[in-house]
């Protein structure tokens, strides 16, 4: 059975992502510290702020080894807008760069402000790359919701499954292994981003 | 490249969605999550929800409504009407909200916009700007206080201050034009859009596609707020972009 843990982050709007869910079918709960992580099937980490105050919680509350020791267990893990970025290995955001939890091999950077205003907000496209669990029966070329200054970029291709454009190519939905990553807010997609939380809720982890 | 967006405005009185003309004369038009649902399904990009109770002036009925709303709409949720403090809007935000709606408190204390902005980022923050055209000065007039109140400060000045303090994005509404269904100040919106480097909202006026698609291309406005066009029109936000699409303005695919 699926039991799905939401990890409590200090800003944001945590309640739309359960919202989503609840909505789908799902009955998920929300994950502190205090929390069991052996409880859950399935751990999501939302995230709205900056890397490095995010990546500091998590530190203050030791949980990024708890995060860790969830994904490898090989249990599906997904992080969405920052918490898919703290998925990387660093962020240049802030003033020094932070260190991720290097769950993906990918790395964070500021988009360009050339002729363009930050944050990137609106619905762009997401392009798949590859086939993954997660992105079955999602059209190819479909819009999703966007809220973000910052990006990753992959060095190899193999984590990367979609990716979209602001300024310059950025990856909009990153996977390796049992981890997956949405740069949008698939709980502010409507009926595509409800899909895709559908499969992750539904997913076993394996590729 | 980001979409062009259609965007329903509800307004709130007393628990109940409300249409209004001049920012007066109020029909019902129906009950506010039982709508947002429907807009919902009908792929709508963006919600905005404003009360518009005269009395009191607070956000205490939009906390519960924002919880209802966002139970059943998975797109971005703007919520405004009464805003009086970061708190008032940390709380909105809290309760479901994407982004605020300030108006009134955007002349009042630009500190508002500060805080909001760099607690939750600008892209949290729209300033709704009502306005009239008057004859006698040959010039726009800004109005606070749900159009009752006038503001001596131009439109360009109001822009800059908002945008300096911190606003993500700019609303302008005509007042002359609300609940009249004769079409966008597309006047207006350009005057915003020449000072604004934020998006801005064009308010005020919608009654059919062949308006939207009007002032879509006049201006290049990023999005357009809608209120009787879906309320009292056989017309709806799919429609309306599907009508739009012909014409190779960009809206987001499903």
């Amino acid at each position: 059975m699926e039991r799905i843990g939401i990890l409590r982050m200090p800003l944001g709007n945590l309640q739309s992502v359960w919202n989503a869910l609840y909505t789908s079918g799902f009955d998920p709960e929300f994950v502190d510290e205090h929390s069991n992580f052996d409880d859950f099937s399935h751990l999501i980490i939302p995230g709205v702020g900056h890397f490095k105050a995010v990546m500091d919680h998590l530190h203050d509350k030791d949980l990024p080894k708890r995060i860790l020791d969830f994904a490898a267990s090989g249990r599906p893990t997904l992080g969405i807008c920052v918490g898919m970025q703290l998925l990387g290995l660093s962020s240049t955001e802030g003033d020094v760069e932070t260190q991720g939890l290097g769950l993906v091999n990918g790395m964070v950077t500021r988009l360009p402000t050339e002729g363009q205003v930050l944050p990137h907000v609106g619905w762009s496209t997401v392009e798949f790359k590859r086939s993954h669990p997660v992105t079955e029966q999602l059209k190819q070329g479909r819009d999703y919701y966007f809220v973000h200054s910052y990006a990753m970029t992959a060095e190899i291709e193999d984590p990367v499954i979609g990716v979209s454009s602001y300024g310059r190519d950025f990856v909009s939905i990153v996977g390796q292994d049992n981890v997956v990553g949405f740069q949008f807010h698939p709980e502010k997609s409507q009926a595509n981003g409800l899909q895709l939380l559908t499969n992750f809720a539904y997913w076993d982890g394996k590729c | 490249m980001l979409k062009k967006r259609i965007i329903p405005i509800q307004l709130l009185n007393g628990g109940r969605l409300v249409k209004s003309i001049e920012f007066g004369g109020f029909r019902d038009v129906g009950d506010p999550v039982k709508s947002s649902s429907v807009y919902n399904s009908q792929f709508a990009d963006e919600l905005i929800l404003l009360n518009v109770a005269r009395e009191p002036r607070s956000i205490a009925s939009l906390l519960d409504v924002v919880v209802e709303v966002s139970k059943v709409s998975f797109m971005p949720l703007a919520i405004g009407g009464g805003i009086a403090s970061s708190h008032d809007a940390a709380a909105l935000i809290r309760n479901g909200a994407d982004k605020v709606v300030m108006n009134t408190v955007a002349y009042r204390n630009l500190n508002v916009i500060t805080e909001t902005a760099n607690r939750f980022g600008s892209q949290a923050v729209i300033v709704s700007i009502d306005v009239r055209w008057d004859p006698s000065m040959n010039d726009y007039v800004l109005y606070s206080n749900c159009g009752m109140t006038t503001e001596h400060v131009t439109l360009e000045q109001h822009i800059g201050r908002v945008i300096g303090a911190g606003a993500g994005e700019i609303m302008v509404q005509s007042i002359d034009r609300d609940g009249s269904m004769s079409g966008f100040d597309t006047k207006l919106i350009n005057r915003a859009m020449a000072v604004s480097p934020a998006p801005v909202i064009g308010a005020g006026g919608s009654g059919n596609y062949d308006q939207l698609r009007e002032a879509f291309l006049e201006t290049g406005v990023s999005a357009l707020a809608c209120g009787s066009l879906f309320n009292f029109s056989d017309s709806n936000p799919l429609r309306a972009k599907a009508f739009l699409a012909n014409y190779g303005l960009p809206f987001k695919k499903v």
